[in-house]
């Protein structure tokens, strides 16, 4: 029995590889010679880089056909089969790009859109008043519960006076302060007298009366809110603040 | 020379003494005054709920503390006192009371309960040492059973109690203290009772609200506010809760003060280009102006028992800095009774005997300038130290008895409200909640 099993695998065998060998003999055959090639039809391609621009800048195109034999660009006219030009549309535009060949045409587009440019910058203005009167007007400052513009601020005060002479049409408002010695109460009526002590002076120099008007703060609005005479000193001021 | 002011007092207090109807005040001095010892054990309550509970505490806290600081009596502390107290005439066993330890020589009890919305109290005061009619007052209340209510009848007892005991001056405890706060953000007029309680805004002007003095009547608060056109003196109703028309008179205007009738407001105004003292009537018409001083002229100030004068502070043509200066209140008679130092922000006690101020006495380079509270006796110009270096002190404010100020004080870090005999004792805080500035009393 043993034996008959292994006749039928050894013919099976056999015949397996007869087979196998006819069928390789087929494929070997030589194929039949191919058609003559019809002629290629032309490729394109069309970019633009940037695609966005700002109105007066200028983008490049960039373009490649193939089996082409006439390229042109509309707005540009003829152009080799690759290449790039740099462009400056006023306005949103789509460059299309057409390539001829014997195999057909084909086509290309590249849309380029032209943004406004911002607004310029303003021209530059001259310094306004108010900048001027904040670098020239200086503040008057006094002694400890006195209220008398002392010799060392006289200087200060006549600038103040000469600037507002140049500038007659400035409004001011004089602040008087005062450090943080002595009562509320007290300090807003000495705060009142530095204001209208360099009023007063301002007037007597020729500036408008009405073009002053003064406030108190008293203690109420350190410029300086340490506890030391360095600090008490620039408290004790008279503030000029430009109106507008 | 100053020092003889403690005896013109203690001589000043015994003759007052004497003559009992007359106000009296310890200023300066302790002698020859014995407190009268009082005992206040807690009251009974009648039915005993968490809500009863609580009221009876806040009504017990509230009259302790206002006998407590009274300053005329010597409170026996509540360890002392027999574990049964009583709640009605009854329960009263006099010689537990009289003798060691509590030895009281007066004894205010009672009892209280709430029914419904309504908070009832009983209370006694009782005279120790007369056994046979020991009853001096016999008192009862009714309120809203609120804690508000509960404040409120300890208050009534307590001034029946230290009027009663104190020599005919009525008791402090329903008044009322305006003052500046910024703990909105801006400074603003508020109000809180003589105690610290019930601390409650008045103005919302969102700049500056200062220097408020409150009408006679308690109706107005009268105070300084920036405004668009600078400052002015505004008028608060707190009957309306809102401001009121007030004239506009221009320049700087400081510092309101009402004569004691209620028909005059004096302040100060830089209306003419230096600070002046003026008054106008109640209304602000009718002004007139009673100083022509260079320099600062501010805070005025009536004397409350006449009506006849004004203090305010002046800044001095000799020392250069502001002093205390009183004239007749038709600008006659002006004259210093300060003439050292920086003084400032005069209050005259409602007696009409003293003046209190803010006072930097040794002022110039090289001195601490510590500004501290004084007293001054008008009539000898002689004075007391009431507060000692501790912070700034400023704008005392009397009390309508005389014999308490509240003041401003830097002491705890920031400017706060403190009150004080008017000897310097029982200095106490009353606001911790941001910085509070001149305080004034209200006249009744």
């Amino acid at each position: 029995m043993k034996h008959s099993h292994k006749k039928w695998v050894t013919l099976v065998f056999a015949l397996s590889i007869v087979l196998m060998l006819g069928a390789c003999k087929k494929k070997v055959a030589p194929p039949p010679p191919p058609p003559p090639p019809p002629p290629a039809a032309p490729t394109a391609s069309l970019t633009a880089n940037p695609s966005t621009i700002q109105k007066g800048q200028s983008t490049t195109l960039t373009w490649e056909t193939q089996n082409a034999t006439d390229v042109s660009i509309d707005g540009i006219g003829s152009v080799q089969p690759n290449g790039s030009q740099s462009v400056s549309p006023a306005d949103s535009t789509t460059y299309h790009l057409v390539a001829k060949g014997a195999g057909g045409n084909q086509e290309a587009t590249a849309r380029v859109t032209v943004t406004q440019p911002p607004p310029p910058p303003p021209p530059q203005p001259t310094a306004s008043e108010e900048d001027l009167f904040n670098q020239n007007v200086k503040d008057i400052y006094f002694d400890y519960d006195k209220y008398d513009v002392r010799a060392d601020q006289q200087a200060a005060l006549q600038a103040d006076a000469a600037f507002l002479k140049q500038h007659p049409n400035t409004k001011v408002t004089i602040e008087g302060h005062c450090d943080e010695r002595g009562s509320t109460e007290y300090n807003l009526a000495l705060g009142d007298n530095r204001a209208n002590a360099v009023k007063n002076a301002l007037v007597q120099d020729g500036i408008a009366a009405d073009s002053i008007k003064t406030i108190s703060y008293g203690k109420e609005k350190p410029f300086c809110t340490e506890h030391n005479e360095q600090c008490w000193q620039q408290n004790r001021r008279a503030h000029f603040v430009y109106q507008k | 020379m100053k020092r003889l002011l403690s005896v013109v007092i203690s001589v000043f207090v015994f003759s007052v003494i004497l003559c009992a109807q007359q106000d009296w005040i310890r200023t300066g001095t302790g002698l020859g005054v014995e407190k009268v010892r009082v005992a206040v054990p807690d009251f009974k309550l009648n039915n005993a709920t968490p809500q009863n509970t609580a009221l009876q505490k806040t009504f017990d806290d509230t009259l302790f503390y206002d006998l407590e600081h009274a300053g005329i009596f010597d409170m026996v502390s509540k360890s002392f006192m027999p574990t049964q107290v009583p709640g009605m005439p009854s329960d009263v066993n006099l010689a537990q009371w009289s003798s060691p330890p509590p030895s009281a020589a007066m004894l205010a009890f009672g009892n209280l309960g709430a029914t419904g919305n309504n908070l009832a109290v009983q209370g006694w005061l009782y005279d120790l040492k007369n056994t046979a009619n020991p009853q001096v007052l016999g008192k009862q209340y009714t309120d809203a059973a609120t804690p508000e209510g509960a404040r409120s009848i300890a208050h009534k007892f307590a001034d029946e109690i230290i009027f009663r005991l104190g020599g005919g001056i009525s008791g402090i405890a329903e008044t009322k203290i305006v003052f500046v706060s910024s703990r909105s953000g801006h400074k603003e007029i508020w109000q809180m009772d003589y105690d610290g309680a019930n601390q409650h805004q008045l103005t919302h002007l969102g700049s500056y609200a200062l220097s408020p003095r409150i009408s006679p009547d308690g109706s107005r608060v009268a105070f300084s506010g920036m405004t668009k056109n600078g400052w002015e003196i505004l008028m608060y109703s707190q009957d309306l809760g809102r401001l009121v028309h007030f004239p506009h008179f221009g320049g700087t205007n400081l510092s309101p003060a009402w004569s004691p009738d209620g028909t005059h407001l004096a302040f100060s105004s830089s209306r003419t280009g230096d600070p002046e003292i003026y008054v106008t009537d109640s209304d602000g018409t009718g002004l007139k102006r009673l100083t022509s001083f260079a320099g600062p002229d501010v805070a005025p100030v009536w004397n409350p028992k006449t009506g006849g004068q004004i203090a305010w502070a002046e800044r001095s043509q000799v020392t250069h800095l502001p002093q205390i200066c009183i004239m007749g209140a038709d600008g006659t008679n002006q004259q210093h009774v300060t003439d050292e130092g920086f003084a400032v922000s005069p209050s005259w006690s409602p007696n009409g005997q003293f003046l209190a101020f803010s006072w930097m006495r040794r002022f110039g380079p090289g001195e601490p300038g510590a500004q501290d509270i004084y007293v001054m006796d008008i009539t000898t110009h002689t004075w007391a130290q009431l507060t000692h270096g501790e912070g700034r002190n400023d704008f005392p404010s009397w009390s309508p008895d005389s014999r308490h100020l509240v003041f401003q004080s830097s002491r705890s870090g920031q400017e706060e409200i403190w009150t004080m005999l008017a000897d310097g004792t029982q200095q106490q805080q009353l606001t911790t909640s941001g910085s509070n500035y001149e305080p004034n009393w209200s006249w009744k």
